[in-house]
């Protein structure tokens, strides 16, 4: 089965042995000539890709047997490969992988509303992506699903935690799997693949075991939300991925985060917070999230998220179907908290992301507009810097 | 777990060793900081300070975070201290200490022995940038002068590593020794920096490129064999300083490499084979390989020197006392106590170089150039390989260790870069063909001119093949500030 191999460019690399140094399994080697990574060991951690001085290493092929270390030792130079598989260099247009490829357009179509070209954070960890092709899927276990809404929500999400046997599967905070629906379509293919956010961190919904959570809300006509909330425990699912290259997270502690989500779109948040909470600790926050649900009921994740201190994640819970009150909507709050989102608009540290139904947009630009306005700040210019800058995100479907 | 991964910003003086809770030390850092912002600020061109880099900053010591990079002013670089996380059981790891815990103070036995390595070290980071403060203002590139900077503040955060040390470790004299790290300066006449490859002047870009290469190898190969050393704290900081030390040796060998590219290009697009026609070669505004070889051999010869003394107590007691070890230490299968075993040293004796087999213990130095030398042929095997697939007849080589040496068994011997011993007259009149001249400096210097348009490369050095953190070729790595 083809599979993806990390290797080294012998004609870049300078064999500082900064890498073999750094890899916790000791996957890295070198002889008198070239340093080298063993595929039979390599667990795609990435800990040796920001060390490198060179760039030499972030070298990716997708082969059908490895190369082997004594070929990878002997060579003077990197074999030709087949197919580009690791992130664009520059992360502009990330999302690319080939013009015509679905998820590309799936993506580009999500990302719209960033009303120009997405880039990723600047500190951004480097993504990997288009490990396993539809074609070529990755088999994941269902370890768990939970309900997350209550019984009497008319909203039925799913929290569900896939575990993919040891084998690699490198997706970070901000990026999509996709998952691949068993049956065929109209036209006798299989469906293409469905993309959903993970919603746990790259360590692990529980750290260290490199499972992912995915948040799931049932769609009455949706072939693969069917699918996967009808999942029990054990049961198996084809998955593609990780895809995504822009909406993540920064690396940066010291970069404030304004996430603004309503229902599923949450799921990216909760990864960017549970990332946070185990690298940063409990004191080092900096997030402000605009979180919008019809009632308490259908918000995913509303009594965890009670529990996380306002001091690491200031929260404003906001509902539209709240018996007995006004309709409430997410930039309706913003707008009442607007000293805060305007000190945050004006604070360089800022990254805004955006995460639900496309439907959301407008009313958010048009909140962000008003704040902007009432300090001096014209929301176009603020917002095209923001995005040149990398720090403005939107994922919306 | 958090404040040893994560880089405390909370104090003036980013640190992951959790130095608000430290008020003395906190207090005499603070206290030398402005010297230190000063010395930096009174350093380079003001209108390089002022200008934005696109720089690499430590954040976190973690593989996966230890660095962001973003545009900003020198001056506002966070010199921060950074140490590795502890190891939990770490033991001495040679010596007659061996196996013990190492050590978390300073063994009063070895008190002095351990400042003064620390001295030594911390006495080269600000050398190399005094010595190197004017060549923004010839960078062939601004992608090169990004990378010259990115040296510069990492040297200067080296200095504050082993300033942390001292001020931390070693009370009123550390704090004595701290100062006079600013105190002394490259070149001058009344204090000088210790080392002597580090009064030398980089009057060009190949002089800095080959010091990055050759010397600040060595810089690696010491704090290799200082990472091994039982007194953890200074193990903890120079195996994070090697992490940086890394983009210094990129630096060196790219830019040499870059040279040689620029050159051999040139000569294959004249249709010229012949790399001994230097002025040929000249005419087409590149550095000739033979002068490349001229740069290479004085830059070899002068780190050579920095090694010290083939045979030598001093380093034996270092070693013996576990406070410095030798180059991967923990790899090399032996009793790493080297009471009984021998190590073979050159040295001369009735006018020639031969081998003797010393005791292993007072041959450390030795031994930490045998394996600097094997580290630095790796990359001139890797420069000649551009040479040949260019079809050009020419091989550079490293010279005899006995050449042009100032310090050891071979010190001001008249001894050719092929290890001959030739009469003083032959010797001075082979010199100009083995190590540059006044000559081979100034055609060098008036290639000198700065290339400050993004994507745009001086003619004498070709464009790298993989940007810095990844960037495409025409990305602005300086935004020149030219008020």
């Amino acid at each position: 089965m083809p599979q993806k191999q990390h290797l080294i460019d012998p004609e870049i690399c300078i064999r500082c042995y900064t890498c073999e140094m750094t890899c916790p399994i000791n996957a890295i080697e070198h002889n008198e000539d070239n340093v080298v990574v063993d595929a039979r060991i390599c667990n795609f951690c990435m800990a040796c890709i920001p060390v490198c001085p060179t760039g030499s290493i972030d070298e990716w092929r997708v082969v059908d047997e490895p190369y082997s270390m004594d070929e990878q030792l002997s060579w003077s130079e990197l074999p030709e490969q087949d197919v580009t598989v690791h992130t664009d260099a520059d992360q502009e247009e990330g999302d690319r992988i080939s013009d015509d490829d679905p998820i590309v357009a799936l993506l580009a179509e999500a990302h719209k509303g960033v009303g120009g070209v997405s880039r990723a954070p600047v500190s951004a960890s480097r993504p990997t992506v288009n490990l396993y092709r539809p074609n070529q899927p990755m088999k994941a276990t269902v370890q768990g699903i939970y309900r997350l809404t209550s019984e009497n929500s008319d909203s039925e999400v799913y929290h569900i935690i896939l575990d993919f046997g040891g084998k690699p599967f490198p997706v970070i905070e901000g990026q999509s799997i996709g998952v691949l629906p068993p049956g065929l379509d109209e036209h006798g293919k299989s469906y293409l693949p469905r993309l959903y956010s993970v919603s746990s961190p790259r360590d692990g919904e529980r750290s260290g075991y490199h499972n992912v959570s995915l948040t799931v809300k049932r769609e009455e006509q949706g072939i693969c939300s069917n699918f996967l909330c009808n999942l029990g425990l054990g049961d198996t699912v084809k998955i593609a991925g990780p895809f995504g290259s822009t909406f993540l997270l920064p690396s940066d502690p010291e970069a404030r985060l304004l996430m603004i989500c309503t229902g599923t779109g949450s799921a990216p948040m909760r990864a960017f917070t549970m990332a946070r909470r185990r690298t940063a600790g409990v004191q080092n926050g900096r997030m402000v999230m605009f979180f919008g649900a019809r009632t308490p009921d259908s918000l995913p994740y509303f009594g965890p998220l009670k529990k996380v201190p306002s001091k690491f994640l200031k929260k404003y819970l906001v509902y539209s179907r709240q018996p007995g009150q006004k309709k409430e909507y997410v930039q309706d709050r913003m707008l009442v908290e607007r000293e805060l989102v305007a000190g945050m608009l004006q604070d360089a540290h800022t990254h805004i992301y955006i995460c639900g139904l496309k439907a959301m947009e407008d009313g958010v630009d048009k909140a962000f507009r008003n704040i902007a306005e009432s300090v001096g700040l014209k929301w176009s210019r603020c917002r095209e810097v923001m995005r040149e800058e990398s720090r403005y995100h939107v994922e919306t479907y | 777990m958090a404040d040893v991964i994560n880089v405390s910003y909370d104090t003036q003086i980013p640190n992951n060793v959790n130095l608000s809770s430290d008020r003395k030390v906190l207090k005499a850092l603070e206290k030398w900081h402005p010297g230190y912002l000063d010395w930096w600020n009174r350093l380079i061109p003001r209108n390089l300070q002022q200008s934005m880099v696109y720089l690499r900053t430590a954040v976190s010591v973690d593989p996966k975070g230890w660095a962001k990079f973003d545009y900003l002013k020198m001056p506002d670089y966070r010199w921060g201290i950074l140490l590795a996380p502890r190891l939990e059981g770490r033991t001495i790891p040679c010596g007659e200490h061996k196996g013990q815990p190492a050590w978390q103070e300073v063994p009063g036995e070895y008190r002095n022995l351990l400042k003064r390595l620390i001295v030594i070290q911390g006495d080269t980071e600000p050398g190399s940038v005094e010595q190197q403060r004017f060549l923004g203002l010839t960078a062939p590139s601004l992608y090169d002068m990004r990378n010259l900077f990115q040296v510069n503040v990492e040297e200067g955060r080296h200095l504050w590593a082993m300033v942390y040390l001292l001020q931390k470790y070693f009370g009123k004299d550390g704090r004595e020794e701290a100062d006079d790290l600013l105190r002394r300066s490259s070149g001058s006449d009344e204090a000088p920096r210790m080392l002597g490859a580090f009064n030398q002047e980089t009057p060009d870009w190949l002089s800095f490129f080959m010091f990055t290469y050759f010397t600040d190898r060595d810089g690696k190969m010491q704090l290799e064999s200082l990472a091994q050393s039982g007194f953890d704290p200074l193990s903890r900081t120079c195996r994070f300083m090697l992490t940086e030390e890394a983009h210094h040796m990129f630096v060196g060998e790219t830019g040499v490499g870059r040279i040689i590219q620029a050159t051999v290009d040139a000569m294959t697009r004249a249709g010229l084979t012949d790399a001994s026609d230097i002025n040929k070669v000249r005419d087409l505004s590149v550095i000739d390989l033979p002068t490349i070889q001229k740069k290479l051999s004085l830059h070899y010869t002068l780190s050579l020197d920095l090694f010290g003394q083939e045979i030598s107590t001093n380093a034996a007691n270092a070693f013996n006392a576990g406070i410095k070890g030798r180059y991967m230490e923990s790899r090399i299968e032996d009793d790493h106590l080297l009471k009984d075993s021998t190590y073979k040293v050159l040295d001369f004796e009735n006018n020639q170089t031969v081998e003797r087999e010393v005791s292993a213990l007072k041959a450390i130095n030795m031994r930490l150039r045998d394996d600097y030398v094997k580290d630095a042929e790796g990359g001139i095997g890797r420069w000649n390989k551009i040479i040949n697939k260019a079809g050009i007849d020419f091989e550079l080589k490293l010279p005899h260790q006995a050449f042009n040496r100032k310090i050891g068994a071979f010190a001001h011997k008249p001894i050719d870069p092929e290890g001959q011993l030739l009469s003083s007259e032959a010797y001075s009149a082979g010199l100009s063909d083995w190590l540059p001249t006044t000559s081979d400096g100034d055609f060098i210097e008036s290639l000198m001119q700065p290339c400050y348009e993004p994507g745009q490369y001086a003619r004498w050095i070709a464009p790298p093949r993989v940007g810095i953190d990844n960037k495409p070729g025409d990305f602005e790595y300086v935004k020149l500030h030219m008020a």
